[in-house]
């Protein structure tokens, strides 16, 4: 038996994927490692979830059910505590190998739709040099322990990463009685959204270190400090400025990364500023029939992308079963200026396209161009915390264009 | 005697940065970009309030706990007195989603409702 289409990740991506292939009759597996569904949802106990694409702010959990509920209705097969260890490539069919309770597996597929999710960076990609103790943690690890399993994993807490999910970190620990003695960022401005600062920081009183590094961890069995210094513009540490600050904890929140491993081993085209693949407006790969969604693809700050992502690519893969899907790496589209990246990279310049991205620095009263075209759009302001969405339409593209350039100046 | 609040609004991803004096009963705003920002300030000054989000015990479910949230905002300096009281609340599964395990927790009108299922084991 061949399936139409195997979603590897049940995250909001691969439900959202799982549920539409299904609506438009494709056979679907869909296969997680966890014994849950819902990826990182149900961890981000907070609300601020689905106010897009169910306007209504729900919290994670809440969104989870809502489209865990939806797939069951329908019916998708799926595998729980099932970890894919591989994918190949024969021709137009691929074979997914995987592992759960029962033993190894493999099933055939014709299309693939990757949904994996993203991993968090750990304290020596950040140069956090030290004793390997207990009491490290990154925020994905805390949270999974104090929300799914009731463990709280320390008392005096600090943060390592101003991004909002670390700040949403210490909101919970201060919640729930520990002290949070420092959020730490290198940065001179907060990675999180305003809101956050409010709400997740001065509501608790949390002191917030700009311009600061986390240089080391020490302790003997358990963490019992860490060694802070200030940074320069280069984000160099300035000599004179170190000074230790006790605490038992520390919670590493420096990012997500996509995981992208399999889609590496199989030499898919990889993009250098998402971390993710490079993919067309089908969100294909570049090998036809895989396609890729959510956090694995970028990392996204909204589930209500993420969903949108999911459902473009399980339409896409309809249609590649179906053998009416348009190859459209025709336009490569690049970022520029103050832009760190901007999916998808390919375009066919056959229809309207939505292209996310991400600046790279703050910035008031920023002008969006498309180079080639000559269009522009500004913005008042623009944050690294905040992807943004923009339409390309398709009579604004030259029909002997190969490259588009989106500048932010 | 006037009495000088900054702000940075929460209302939208905008977040504009706002001043606030109030003198008496008269409140003078400046820096908020919309009305919804202006009437987040006045309840910032006069009764600031948030959703509340926590775990709760679950005896006998698949997991060992049941995310909940208030249903609606609850005074900001009743939160430590709520965070306390739901600390010492265990319950029995089955926990349903939108179930209500404590009705209008510490008179602030205010529900405590389960934002998952959490099956018997
Ligand atoms: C702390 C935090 C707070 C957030 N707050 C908000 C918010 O307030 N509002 C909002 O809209 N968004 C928020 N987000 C973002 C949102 O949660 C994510 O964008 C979204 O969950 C990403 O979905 P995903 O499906 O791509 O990945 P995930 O949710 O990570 O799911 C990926 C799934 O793939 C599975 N998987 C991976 N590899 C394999 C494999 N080899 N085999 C089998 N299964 C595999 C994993 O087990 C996982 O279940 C937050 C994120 C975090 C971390």
């Amino acid at each position: 038996m061949i399936y139409d289409t195997v979603v590897i990740g049940g995250g909001p991506a691969g439900l959202a994927a799982s549920i539409k292939a299904r609506e438009e009759g494709l056979n679907v597996l869909l296969l997680d490692e966890k014994d849950y569904l819902g990826g990182i949802l149900p961890q981000c106990i907070h609300p601020g979830f689905g106010l897009h694409y169910f306007k209504e702010d729900l919290t994670g959990p809440e969104f989870a059910h809502r489209l865990i509920e939806k797939l069951e209705d329908m019916g998708v097969e799926k595998r729980l505590t099932a970890t894919v260890l591989d994918i190949t490539v024969e021709g137009d069919k691929k074979k997914v190998k995987y592992v759960s309770p029962e033993g190894l597996e493999s099933v055939a597929t014709k299309s693939i739709i990757y949904a994996s999710g993203a991993r968090e960076r750990h304290r020596f990609e950040l140069g956090i040099v030290g004793d390997r103790v207990a009491g490290i943690f990154t925020a994905g690890e805390a949270q999974t322990l104090m929300d799914i399993y009731g463990v709280m994993p320390g008392k005096e807490v600090v943060i390592v990463g101003s991004g909002d999910v670390g700040l949403i970190m210490a909101r919970r620990f201060a919640l729930e009685g520990a002290r949070v003695k420092a959020v730490v960022e290198l940065m001179p401005y907060p990675g999180g959204l305003a809101r956050n600062i409010v709400q997740c920081l001065q509501d608790f009183s949390i002191p917030l270190y700009l311009s600061h590094r986390v240089l080391e961890i020490r302790g003997r069995k358990r963490v019992e400090g860490v060694k802070i210094a200030k940074v320069d513009d280069n984000l160099e540490s300035l000599p004179g400025t170190e000074f230790d600050m006790p605490c038992d904890t520390v919670i590493i929140s420096a990012g997500l990364i996509p995981r992208i491993k399999l889609l590496k081993k199989l030499g898919v085209e990889m993009d250098a500023n998402t971390g993710g693949p490079m993919v067309d407006e089908n969100l294909e790969t570049s090998i036809s029939g895989i396609f890729v969604a959510g956090n694995a693809l970028l990392i996204n700050d909204l589930v209500d992308y993420v969903v949108e992502q999911g459902e473009i690519a399980a339409l896409s893969a309809k249609k590649y079963v179906e053998g009416s899907l348009q190859p459209s790496r025709r336009i490569r589209i690049r970022a520029e200026g103050n832009l760190r990246f901007v999916v998808p990279q390919y375009v066919s310049g056959k229809r309207d396209v939505i292209l996310y991205g991400r600046v790279k620095k703050p910035q008031e009263g920023a002008i969006f161009k498309f180079r080639e075209i000559g269009e522009e759009r500004r913005y008042p302001v623009v944050k690294p915390s905040e992807m943004f969405k923009i339409k390309l339409r398709v009579e604004r593209i030259p029909s002997n264009i190969r490259e588009l350039t989106l500048e932010v100046k | 005697m006037s009495k000088i609040y900054r702000f940075t609004c929460i209302v939208c991803p905008l977040g504009c940065y706002v001043e606030a004096e109030l003198e008496g009963e008269n409140l003078k705003i400046q820096g908020c970009k919309c009305p919804r920002g202006e009437e987040w300030v006045r309840s910032e000054i006069f009764e600031p309030k948030r959703v509340l989000m926590s775990v709760i015990k679950v005896k006998n479910g698949v997991y060992p706990v049941v995310s909940v949230k208030t249903d609606r905002p609850v005074p900001k300096d009743r939160i430590s007195q709520i965070m306390r009281f739901l600390s010492n609340l265990e319950i029995s599964a089955p926990v349903k989603i939108g179930q209500v395990i404590v009705e209008n927790v510490l008179d602030t009108g205010a529900n405590i409702v389960a934002t998952k299922d959490v099956e018997k084991k």
